[in-house]
């Protein structure tokens, strides 16, 4: 059974902030427990600064407080910082290279919210922006370390962060940069990022079972990328390439692996599994992983449709799925 | 560093080169020369306390973007000195100024007068919306609105450390349609950023015509002060009124002058053209050529002798 962490980002932050108390800012809008930061909050008011249900305002005023010389962590759910105040992104943070540190919170389907709280293709906006850096966070270990991690960027850093009960899958810290090896099969490349991790993770035993020798990336690190260590991984197997993410399949990892692959030539097989071109509705993570096709199964089937054969390897195989309360204490609300 | 001359006489140097430079190119920001000239006038003479300038007077070209490796990248911020903890800063937070803001820099000796010959001209970094490289320039302002809410970042930020210099922000009435710009008040109030000062060029006027026509905002000054601001109203061609609204007390509050201005000052043939006054095109040579001798003589000038003329 998987190690859960419960809240590693409230402790994670503190630890970290609180080391440069003149450079690192903490800022929140209207969702401070929800971002887990209230203990800061209430612990460090000199670092905090309240700027309420206004994105706009928030993302200029970082940049502002970016060009004063400070290092700003933005905090709401990812949402809510890239759609409605996109421009201001642009135009005060991203084109002017401030050092905000912009911790977007419920990635993908992690929320019951529905569409308006699910960030479901910010990895491909922010892919198409110049100066960006990408993290995203796959276990309790790179939620313990991104914001170190982000801080170490000399320009503007968008984060996946997971919040609640996180699993603890690795242990090492984010090495911006990296990819992670997590298995060095030969026949199929699995690559995940995010909360699909675990859930490739969860397929290990069954692929082995059915005799499936699978290579197994995850990415915390999107952009900048990695391309030639990707490409050496991609030579070394057989049948060709799945992807995996809490993402709509156009603009995340799968296009950044299809890009890869078609810009060098290699001619194998690509399947990107993801949200395909929908928007989610409002439902459990498992449910709706299971509803879209972002869970083990899923990439099972894919790993199938690949090679054009069946495993049978059933729901019973996997390995099970964690089940979170909606209600739980760790959470602040119901989202 | 202060200018020898008067701040009017700079005033009337900033619509004499805006005029000139408008008649020469066939159009240009006319009518923002005629609204805005005192404004700036006065920030760059007498109020805001700057340092030497630290860019070269004739501007360098454009040399990219800010990216990773591009170290040759700099603001246009220089023009206005550099940026010491005693001394001021300034936003031009509408960009499209850009024109009327860089005859400032000259007429306050911060740029030489070539610098205009290069305005809106292929690799020039003397842009014709105002970038961040573009002299006088710190920070992206065209997309209406950011403006003061990065200054009062910058305000904060510099407030939080003990900086004894102000953050100032030249604003455009037609930024209140923005609701950023509310965003930007509330939260300014709520932090008690009163090292925050604006003066907002209210001529009225947007890019479709007359504010009333377009959306009406109201009482502008009303509305400031409803959102936790402190707003002064004066008449922007009047120096006094402009000198006595910055002495207005505003603790914890940031200070807004409204500078009810008109469109048309010192020009006022450019009533004809009301109420396309937002970017001022010439029609025909024949109203060219008219506006050149009709906006000359009001500002007692000679007409400008433009290729082509008749």
């Amino acid at each position: 059974m998987v190690e859960l962490v419960s809240r590693p980002y409230a402790r994670a932050f503190e630890a970290y902030a609180t080391q440069y108390p003149n450079e690192i800012l903490c800022l929140s809008a209207d969702l401070t427990s929800s971002c887990e930061i209230d203990g800061f909050r209430d612990r460090h008011p000199e670092q905090f600064l309240s700027l309420g249900m206004a994105e706009q305002n928030m993302m200029s005023f970082a940049g502002g407080l970016g060009l004063a010389g400070y290092r700003p962590f933005v905090h709401t759910f990812g949402v809510f910082m890239y759609r409605r105040p996109y421009d201001q992104l642009m135009a005060s943070i991203a084109y002017p290279r401030r050092k905000v540190r912009l911790m977007g919170f419920l990635p993908g389907v992690t929320t019951p919210g529905g569409m308006t709280h699910q960030s479901i293709e910010d990895i491909s906006v922010m892919r198409s922006i110049p100066n960006m850096t990408i993290l995203e966070c796959g276990d309790a270990t790179e939620v313990e370390s991104i914001c170190e991690a982000a801080d170490s960027i000399d320009g503007p850093v968008w984060c996946r962060v997971l919040r609640g009960s996180v699993p603890r899958l690795f242990d090492t810290p984010i090495k911006v940069g990296e990819i992670r090896v997590l298995s060095e099969g030969a026949d199929v490349l699995v690559v995940t990022s995010g909360i699909c991790t675990e859930e490739a993770l969860r397929a290990r035993a069954a692929f082995a079972k059915a005799g499936l020798s699978i290579r197994h990336l995850h990415l915390h690190t999107i952009k900048p990328f990695d391309a030639a260590t990707l490409l050496d991984h991609v030579h070394s197997v057989t049948h060709g390439v799945v992807t995996l993410e809490n993402h709509v399949t156009e603009g995340g990892i799968g296009s950044l692996a299809a890009e890869v692959m078609a810009e060098a030539g290699v001619g194998k097989r690509l399947m990107r599994l993801g949200l395909r071109d929908t928007y989610a509705h409002g439902g459990s993570r498992p449910y709706l992983m299971r509803y879209y096709g972002l869970d083990a199964l899923a990439l099972v089937k894919g790993i199938e449709s690949l090679l054009g054969e069946e495993f049978d390897i059933t729901e019973d195989d996997l390995d099970t799925a964690r089940v979170e309360d909606i209600h739980s204490l760790v959470k602040a609300e119901a989202l | 560093m202060r200018n020898e001359r008067s701040t009017e006489e700079i005033a009337l140097g900033i619509r004499r080169r805006v005029f000139e430079h408008s008649i020469r190119n066939n159009g240009g920001y006319l009518s923002q020369a005629c609204s805005a000239a005192e404004q700036l006038a006065w920030l760059y003479n007498e109020e805001l306390d700057l340092g030497a300038p630290t860019l070269p007077m004739i501007p360098r070209p454009f040399a990219g973007v800010p990216a990773l490796g591009n170290d040759a990248y700099r603001t246009g911020a220089g023009y206005n000195g550099p940026a010491r903890p005693e001394f001021d800063r300034l936003f031009i937070a509408p960009a499209h100024y850009a024109l009327v803001a860089y005859a400032t820099l000259i007429e306050v000796g911060r740029m030489a007068p070539e610098g205009l010959l290069m305005f809106n001209k292929d690799g020039s970094s003397v842009e014709m919306i105002g970038a961040e490289h573009s002299p006088g320039m710190e920070v992206h302002n065209g997309t209406l609105g950011i403006g003061l809410s990065t200054a009062a970042g910058l305000a904060w930020g510099r407030k939080r450390r003990g900086e004894p210099g102000r953050t100032w922000v030249f604003m455009s009435d037609g930024e209140v349609q923005e609701g950023q710009t509310w965003e930007a008040i509330a939260a300014a109030s709520h932090h008690r950023i009163d090292n925050l000062y604006a003066i907002m060029d209210v001529n009225r006027q947007q890019c479709d015509g007359a504010m009333a026509s377009v959306m009406d905002v109201g009482d502008i000054s009303a509305k400031i002060e409803q959102f936790g601001g402190v707003a002064v109203s004066v008449d922007a061609h009047k120096l006094d009124q402009i000198r006595e609204a910055v002495k207005t007390p505003h603790r914890g509050k940031p200070l807004i002058i409204i500078a009810n201005s008109s469109p048309f000052r010192g020009m006022p043939s450019l009533q004809l053209r009301f109420p396309g006054l937002h970017y001022v095109r010439f029609k025909s040579e024949e109203e060219r050529s008219r506006m050149n001798k009709e906006i000359a003589r009001s500002l007692r000038v000679d007409p400008v002798a433009y290729e082509g003329m008749h």
